[in-house]
């Protein structure tokens, strides 16, 4: 190594890095592609072992995503992930946005340790709550409706998006306020009238965190909900297309990448947000 | 007839200056803005944790609105089976392997990644895919890459020749290999997030000090070990812990690959509680497994808060 030229080494460096992304790419991606080949395959053609899998030996089809919109309820379950998705983000935003205002203007210790400790209650995690809340749900009366999941899922959006909103709001110099206040707004005022509206950003990163939470969970939706008609997306995939013993492996597929490829992309246009938020904003 | 309220006199300045003196006031404005978030967290987070600590030392089932303090019953009785302590060792076992695997690998992914190159959003959007996507429904597509019969692993291990002509293994059919899906799954899912948090450790390293090593006659391995990863460590604990809670509290992977089977032996603390609380109607019984979890979570919020207070400080 020693003695080879630095473009040697520079090539070889970019020739390992390559490898090593390419091995990761197809280890990360994989099942995705996979979905997508399925997706497009006649049923003939999958279910014959004979065939290479990655190849099509019938010509693509759209009969499963017919069959998954024509003959299941998954536009139900899009329906009402998405009702509850909306309730849910609205919920978070007037719990969220105020209270991580005020922790960030808040001064002392108290202020940063109660940030924490609404930080952690994230980490109180759905599967040990399930138990008493099913429950609880069923005394209030909301089993097998969606309005438990509208309930519930705040539980988890709120804290995380007040310790988002909290490091937004952070950044946001406190002079605009006093300038505001100097103009004879009152706090609240200077709040509502100059700091939400510099804040879209912030208030929109946490719309999109607290909606793709709610595409994710599973725990409470398997718990509260019994009758397929009131299934999110990501319950009545994998509980109700899978029972039986007939596997609709291309519709499956199909239902899956329709919801994960749109939450990704969009996802991925504010993960480094989440990232600084994660790590305690020790990176910027 | 008008009511009483409106037939009131009509409301005294008073309670406008009072206002007034609220919407100014910081002290008592941040609690008011506060409040509400609190009051949620605390009966949608705090009261059912509570609840759920009571149901293990209670008799508590989806049959009988009845509920009885026992003692310790609950817990004798599920320490009895030898499905809870299965579960138990499937949680650690899973956790702690898949972990390991995460943390070497996105170490690795990361410092691949650090370089600029074209189509770099590309590669990233690629690999940030099993963490964003939900991960019920990515499952659900390595349920079909396990199926005992059209496993596109072993068609593929089969064509290059890692498979003989007679191996087939039943991924999720027999209890190691559901196990190493299982584990497989999970490191699947993991490391995107933890990549995407040492990327951005690495990131903020200062370019002085990578120049100063250079300076030094620091060759990349030595440059990487005594000072890229030292540096980034703290940060990579971070998405350790993350890890580690995500790992042990995933009710969704097993439930979606293996429902525990086969014969419980891919049975893990979550799928326990929730097939003996949920499924079973053993309230009781299921809350007190599902505490067993706790000793992870309370060890790792504090190693949290540490590394906290450590990063408000610097």
């Amino acid at each position: 190594m020693k003695t080879a030229p630095a473009s040697v080494r520079g090539s070889a460096r970019a020739g390992a890095r390559g490898a090593i992304l390419l091995f990761f790419v197809t280890f990360l991606a994989f099942p995705f592609y996979w979905m997508l080949i399925t997706t497009f395959k006649t049923t003939r053609d999958l279910y014959n072992t004979a065939n290479n899998p990655y190849l099509f030996h019938d010509p693509p089809t759209l009969d499963h995503l017919q069959v998954l919109f024509s003959s299941t309820q998954y536009m139900q379950w899009l329906a009402n992930t998405a009702f509850v998705g909306v309730i849910v983000v609205a919920i978070t935003l007037v719990l969220a946005v105020p209270a991580g205002y005020a922790l960030a203007r808040m001064r002392g210790s108290s202020a940063q340790n109660l940030g924490i400790a609404i930080f952690l209650t994230y980490l109180v995690p759905p599967t040990i709550l399930f138990i008493p809340f099913s429950r609880i749900i069923s005394n209030l009366g909301l089993q097998d409706s969606l309005w438990s999941l509208v309930l519930v899922y705040p539980s988890f959006t709120v804290p995380f998006c007040t310790w988002l909103l909290m490091g937004f709001f952070k950044a946001i110099p406190r002079d605009l306020e006093d300038a505001a206040m100097v103009d004879g707004l009152s706090r609240l005022g200077a709040f509502l009238k100059v700091v939400i509206p510099i804040s879209t950003a912030g208030i929109l990163t946490a719309v999109i965190f607290a909606f793709t939470l709610v595409i994710q969970e599973f725990v409470y939706g398997v718990t509260f909900i019994t009758s397929s008609a009131s299934y999110t997306v990501s319950v009545g995939v994998p509980t109700f297309l899978v029972r039986g013993d007939v596997y609709f492996w291309g519709s499956m597929m199909a239902a899956c990448l329709i919801v994960s490829l749109p939450v990704a992309i969009v996802y991925n246009l504010f993960v480094d947000r989440f990232v600084v938020g994660f790590t305690v904003g020790a990176v910027k | 007839m008008r009511s009483p309220l409106l037939a009131a006199p009509p409301p005294k300045p008073v309670p406008r200056f009072f206002l007034r003196r609220l919407a100014d006031s910081e002290h008592w404005l941040s609690r008011l803005l506060l409040t509400p978030a609190i009051v949620y967290i605390a009966l949608l987070v705090g009261f059912p944790f509570l609840l759920s600590i009571y149901y293990s030392v209670s008799d508590a089932t989806v049959a009988s609105q009845q509920i009885h303090f026992v003692g310790l019953e609950n817990f004798n009785r599920i320490m009895a089976s030898q499905t809870f302590w299965t579960s138990l060792k499937n949680t650690v076992l899973i956790t702690a392997i898949s972990q390991f695997f995460v943390i070497v690998l996105a170490n690795v992914l990361a410092v691949a990644l650090i370089a600029d190159f074209r189509g770099k959003w590309l590669v990233r959007f690629l690999i940030l895919l099993p963490w964003v996507a939900p991960i019920s429904l990515s499952s659900i597509g390595w349920l079909w890459i396990f199926d005992s019969i059209y496993s596109i692993i072993n068609w593929t291990a089969r064509a290059i020749g890692i498979f003989g002509p007679n191996y087939w293994p039943i991924w999720l059919g027999e209890p190691t290999l559901a196990m190493t899906s299982i584990i497989i799954v999970q490191v699947w899912r993991m490391l995107p997030l933890a990549t995407i948090v040492i990327l951005a450790g690495l990131s903020s390293i200062p370019q002085d000090i990578h120049d100063a090593a250079a300076v030094d006659g620091a060759g990349f391995w030595l440059h990487l070990f005594t000072i890229t990863l030292p540096l980034v460590a703290p940060i990579a604990i971070v998405a350790l812990l993350f890890g580690i809670v995500f790992t042990v509290t995933d009710l969704i992977v097993v439930f979606v690959l293996t429902r525990g089977g086969p014969y419980d032996t891919t049975q893990v603390l979550t799928s326990w509680a929730y097939f003996t609380g949920i499924q079973g109607g053993d309230l009781a019984g299921g809350a007190a497994i599902s505490l067993f979890m706790l000793p992870v979570l309370v060890a790792v919020s504090i190693l949290f808060l540490r590394y906290a207070r450590r990063a408000e400080v610097a």
